[in-house]
């Protein structure tokens, strides 16, 4: 067991609990680095898209998590930021001022957007920002003199001030370069005013509205800065996938981002981060067993002679073949996220921590909510 | 000159005359509540001050000032704060971000300044954090500070309602229904908490309440209301056994 002794309000201000906190991190950090140099240059590649799934992740989390407005439009943000970001370094702008503008264009966006999330909230906010979606792929697809649509369009590789990063593991830092910055700037904001103000609104307009809280102005706050956030994530995005079409950006992949933090978990940065792991590392995880299954499973039949096995891998191996098996894992496992764990991979997090901090005196009951009581629904 | 007055204030839902008008005046320093059968329009009118709702008719003064069309997130940093009916806590976040957000009229800070957490953002949160630690002592609220409002007992809930109206800093305190759903000693504690408010912060009293023992301990003055009218103002004893108050109640 370990007692953490409160002496300083700083203490709850800081960016760490305390010493053993950051230890932690420090050995994480160790590790992020020296993982490219460890794994082949194909993981470091698969891995990148951990950090740009994370800045996806930090900047929906923003908005789903902590200001409680649902958007299906974020592959539009994304998109814009992408095709912003390619379109400047075509014209010949540099690296960094073409990404700031990228960043300032789809934060202009999601104030635009956010304009309508004023007066709607939840499935209606949902459908409004669909619509915007679907807009922004029609604008992809028609505004060939930008985007060339269908034709798609190659994005030149990163350089910044005269330094490549085009190669895989170069690239990998400078993604988690970004991350990090996200991180950070997204939790100063979380621990100060404005971040109690999201939450606020998340959990009570009409209490946030009685304390002070501006709602038009921290909501459209809340998407500018998430769809920010998105524009940043879209510029790497561009670099990653190289070559940019308007198919990419569809409602599928907005639904994927909510997936993401969904599963990660609600209200936290850790759960943007975890959720991103999820999503970026599950395709190819389905990949490695789709071709490893019935391979395995026949040596195990060959070995002792039990047919069954040969039939079982060959099925799951047809299975796993099939178009749309991955859409399907994706679905079902949301549906399991959300009926047995509603904290998602976070809320697990806490419990496998709590079950070592406290061993062997975990109690199963700690995180057992207690009823709920009714709150007055006429005001809203 | 009045705290607060309501001038012959009035709203209508449809065809329905929830408040029909009302005037009443709260001085400064004292305990004014408002009582009055269900539905009589009483959480109605603190709907109205704090600019939930626009009256059809009527002014609102606060100050001298004519608040009847004041944006509802201005109300707190004029000085009124609210309690509410079916607690309106922040329920996925800690007792002490519930109590830190009440400090929001009185952020100084700018986006850039945050987003960075410049060494000025420090000092403001610690200033906050003090100006919160001080209404959590004067609650007894320490032990909860850190724990999810979903986690915490109703009648915790109901204190940590009032601390986070006491945090605003107000000068008037609107109370609706400050004991209901709590025990007999969680009320008792209410009843000194609405005295020590009164005479330990001089904060004004504006509160809604159905206890009439609580009513009659701590209120200087009553209202009481019936259809969304007036019907007798007065100390506590003279409207409990004004006529009218008593057929409002009990019929005939």
């Amino acid at each position: 067991m370990r007692f953490v002794f409160k002496t300083s309000y700083d203490q709850d201000i800081r960016l760490f609990r305390d010493k053993v906190d950051m230890g932690w991190y420090a050995l994480l950090a160790i590790l992020v680095v020296a993982l490219p140099f460890v794994v082949s240059t194909y993981y470091a590649g698969e891995i990148a898209w951990v950090f740009i799934y994370g800045l996806c992740g930090v900047s929906l989390m923003v908005l789903v998590g902590y200001t409680g407005l649902v958007s299906l439009g974020h592959a539009a943000f994304l998109g814009i930021g992408a095709y912003a970001h390619a379109y400047f370094l075509q014209q010949g702008l540099p690296w960094i001022p073409s990404v700031v503008l990228a960043i300032l264009i789809t934060t202009a966006c999601g104030l635009i957007v956010g304009l309508p999330a004023l007066r709607m909230t939840g499935i209606y906010l949902a459908i409004a920002t669909l619509a915007f979606s679907i807009i922004i792929q029609e604008i992809f697809n028609r505004w060939e003199s930008v985007t060339h649509g269908f034709a798609g369009m190659p994005v030149a590789p990163p350089v910044i001030l005269g330094v490549s990063f085009a190669d895989e593991r170069e690239f990998y830092f400078l993604c988690l370069f970004f991350l990090l910055v996200a991180l950070w700037l997204t939790r100063n904001l979380l621990r100060a005013p404005t971040g109690r103000a999201w939450i606020a609104i998340r959990d009570s307009e009409i209490a946030a509205q009685s304390m002070g809280v501006n709602l038009a102005i921290y909501k459209s706050m809340a998407f500018a800065y998430s769809a920010g956030l998105m524009g940043l994530a879209g510029a790497l995005f561009a670099h990653k996938i190289a070559y940019l079409a308007p198919d990419i950006f569809t409602i599928l992949l907005s639904i994927q981002f909510l997936l993401l933090v969904i599963v990660g978990g609600l209200g936290s940065l850790h759960g943007a981060v975890f959720g991103a792991i999820f999503v970026a590392l599950l395709p190819p995880a389905i990949a490695i067993l789709r071709d490893g299954i019935p391979g395995t499973l026949s040596d195990w039949s060959a070995s002792t002679g039990i047919g069954l096995f040969q039939i079982v891998g060959d099925a799951l191996g047809n299975f796993l073949k099939k178009p749309g098996v991955e859409a399907g894992i994706f679905g079902l496992i949301l549906v399991l996220v959300i009926l047995l764990e509603p904290l998602g991979i976070y809320g697990r997090w806490l419990k496998v921590r709590l079950f070592f901090s406290t061993f062997p005196m975990y109690k199963a009951d700690s995180f057992r909510r207690q009823k709920s009581y009714m709150r007055s629904e006429r005001l809203r | 000159m009045s705290l607060f007055s309501a001038e012959d204030i009035a709203i209508n839902f449809g065809g329905i005359k929830a408040v029909d008008g009302v005037t009443f005046s709260v001085e400064k320093g004292e305990v004014f509540t408002i009582i009055g059968p269900n539905g009589a329009g009483k959480t109605t009118i603190f709907n109205l001050m704090s600019r939930i709702y626009d009256p059809t008719e009527g002014r609102l003064v606060f100050e001298g000032q004519d608040i009847t069309r004041v944006p509802a997130h201005r109300i707190a940093s004029l000085g009124i704060a609210r309690t509410f009916q079916n607690i309106e806590l922040f329920e996925h976040a800690t007792l002490l971000q519930n109590l830190l957000l009440a400090r929001h009229a009185h952020k100084k800070s700018h986006f850039w300044s945050e987003i960075l957490f410049l060494p000025s953002t420090r000092r403001m949160e610690i200033e906050h954090r003090e100006a919160v630690e001080r209404v959590i002592d004067f609650l007894d609220l320490q032990q909860y500070r850190d724990s999810l409002i979903v986690n915490l007992p109703y009648g915790v809930r109901k204190v940590t309602e009032l601390a986070r109206a006491l945090c605003t800093n107000p000068k008037l305190l609107l109370l609706d229904e400050p004991s209901s759903g709590l025990n007999v000693e969680e009320t008792e504690d209410m009843a000194f908490w609405i005295q020590d408010i009164k005479k330990l912060l001089g904060i004004t009293v504006l509160m809604v309440e159905h206890d009439m023992t609580l009513v009659s301990a701590v209120s200087d003055r009553v209202l009481a209301l019936n259809y969304g009218r007036p019907i007798a103002l007065g100390t506590p004893v003279e409207v409990q056994s004004h006529p009218e108050v008593m057929r409002a109640y009990l019929g005939g």
